[in-house]
């Protein structure tokens, strides 16, 4: 069986080398990664891959759709991946944040051990990514709390312990989160100083 | 009262206004409805996360589910488009060093005369022209080929698609000597020093169809309740939005950094029509560069889809009369008709008609009596009868 000739569009160099790593473990492949977006449609051309793997909410995405239309007599019909799997495939890659195209005539067996590594791959990333995102926020909430603290100690001359009861004790009348209650407290300090 | 939480997809354009303000002004919450709003980054993502049921609906280039329905895109459930969002907004621009040239020879870049522009470009494109458009199906690359076809510079002409925010980065890098593309992106490359805007996509085609919003046909058949409560929002959005004195508010509720986050500045050209034509800052005036709401734009004519379908299959080989039947399906006047009416559109009589035959507003039956219609016309008198479609 000829090598399958993959190309992976990722600009953060990290994220790439995950990636390609993932694949290599899949089989023997020929795995290119572009990192630039300039040129793309040339680079794509000139390396005449069987796959290309690409983030979901790429820029770049809508210039391989029109390589994917392109298929006059010289050029290899593209297809994209959602053309022709089944539909639980395509679902489990876009909720993992990968697209992929596909040069027609691929068998699907080929096909599935290069989607699953790199559907595996790009969950990994997705995850921690959300995770990130959490972190972040919470550590935002944290600051503000801290703020909101601060302003009930100094007003009304209670410990910390007891501001914060207060803040918790508004928030679950209202319903609300803590943090978003610390966060108006803090908005109207700072208008009223 | 809870709100009925809907996820709406866009592009960050100045065309998306009318779901931003649909929800920001409490147009969707008038209707019971929360619009989440999602941003989007290309249009094939827009598509796959409607085919996919991600979102529930989209703000989507008008070209895109008709190619969809001509079998042009990943097989997805049927997309249909239940109202036109925005006519116009595009505008076509040149690298810096044709503008050069273009200038030398006396061109006055008038921004509103696609004859003067075309000749004045192809006196110094040397019969090559390397275009840019946002993606394969748009109303930026239909305005192109209208514009170019039949002239000299057309066996020269390569369109490629390139992501907007893209189109000033790849036109300095010599990559694209014009392109063709939706606000602010235009006006960006202006600010860039990279490019000089040639003229307004309207100057082409007066009533060019830009965005839609877009269902599945699923949804909209299964869940008429909802459907209908989101197209009212949204219509009544884009009436406030050709309404006068809203644009700026509107401006700055577009550049918020949740948005389009640009500066209101920059976003705020294209919806008032006040085009800055070169980096140093010469105006150009062109009233209702973008429309919204007015003269019937929102209806979705059937003979658009038709026209568009015909358009699109020539160039992929497929069959225009099976092409333009499954476009005029998805162009839904039954739900716009039945949806529309109780928020007070005029409807007009019929749902098809000749493109491209109105020079000037003109009124024509409706429901009501009479309405008037924005004017329609090819730059070059072209027209689309889509009983008698010729070529």
């Amino acid at each position: 069986m000829t090598r399958l000739s993959i190309i992976v569009v990722e600009r953060d160099r990290d994220r790439a080398m995950r990636i390609v790593d993932g694949l290599m473990a899949s089989g023997t492949h020929q795995v290119v990664v572009i990192a630039e977006e300039t040129g793309l449609a040339r680079r794509i051309a000139d390396q005449n891959p069987d796959i290309v793997l690409i983030d979901v909410a790429d820029p770049s995405r809508d210039v391989l759709e029109e390589l994917a239309l392109v298929s006059g007599p010289m050029e290899r019909p593209v297809a994209m991946f959602v053309d022709r799997s089944d539909e639980q495939m395509t679902r489990a890659a876009i909720e993992a944040g990968v697209s992929a195209y596909v040069v027609d005539g691929l068998q699907p067996e080929r096909i599935k051990p290069i989607l699953d590594a790199a559907i595996a791959r790009f969950h990994m990333f997705h995850k921690m990514r959300a995770e990130l995102a959490a972190t972040k926020a919470a550590l935002e909430d944290r600051k503000i709390i801290d703020r909101a603290k601060a302003i009930l100690m100094k007003a009304r001359g209670i410990d910390e312990e007891a501001a914060y009861a207060l803040l918790r004790k508004t928030a679950m009348d209202q319903k609300r989160r803590v943090a978003d209650i610390a966060s108006q407290l803090v908005m109207a300090a700072g208008l009223l100083s | 009262m809870t709100l009925a939480s809907l996820r709406l997809g866009y592009v960050p354009l100045i065309d998306a206004a009318p779901l931003i303000v649909a929800r920001e002004l409490g147009f969707a919450a008038e209707e019971g409805l929360d619009f989440d709003l999602i941003r989007l980054q290309s249009w094939a993502q827009s598509r796959d996360m409607l085919g996919l049921g991600a979102i529930d609906a989209a703000h989507m280039l008008v070209p895109l589910p008709i190619a969809q329905a001509m079998g042009l895109g990943p097989d997805f459930p049927a997309f249909d488009l239940v109202m036109i969002l925005s006519l116009g907004g595009q505008a076509i621009a040149v690298s810096a060093a044709l503008a050069d040239a273009m200038r030398s020879n006396g061109y006055g870049f008038g921004f509103d005369d696609p004859v003067v522009a075309r000749d004045a470009l192809m006196a110094v494109a040397g019969g090559r022209l390397q275009v840019g458009v946002p993606f394969p199906f748009s109303t930026q690359a239909e305005l192109v080929r209208h514009w170019l076809r039949g002239t000299e510079l057309e066996p020269g002409v390569t369109i490629h698609t390139v992501p907007p925010p893209r189109m000033a980065e790849a036109m300095a890098a010599g990559e694209l000597d014009a392109f063709c593309v939706g606000e602010p992106w235009a006006s960006y490359a202006v600010e860039s020093g990279v490019g000089a805007l040639l003229l307004a996509g309207r100057a082409i085609w007066a009533a060019p169809p830009e965005k839609g919003l877009v269902l599945t046909r699923q949804f909209a058949n299964t869940r008429p309740e909802e459907t209908g409560r989101m197209m009212r929002a949204v219509w009544r959005a884009c009436r406030w939005l050709d309404q006068s004195g809203n644009r700026s508010m509107a401006a700055e509720i577009l550049s918020r950094p949740e948005y389009l986050n640009l500066p209101p500045e920059l976003s705020e050209r294209g919806l008032l029509g006040r085009l800055h034509v070169t980096s140093t800052g010469e105006v150009r005036h062109f009233p209702d560069f973008i429309r919204f709401h007015d003269g019937a734009a929102n209806f979705p004519w059937r003979s658009l889809a038709a026209l568009l379908a015909q358009r699109i299959s020539g160039r992929h080989g497929l069959d225009a009369t099976m092409a333009m039947e499954a476009a005029k399906t998805c162009f839904r006047t039954d739900l716009y008709r039945d949806h529309l009416r109780s928020a007070g559109a005029d409807l007009p009589g019929a749902s098809a008609r000749i493109e491209g035959s109105m020079a000037h507003p003109t009124a024509v039956a409706s429901e009501k009596g009479q309405i008037i219609l924005g004017p329609d016309a090819f730059f070059d008198g072209d027209t689309f009868d889509p009983s008698f479609p010729s070529r």
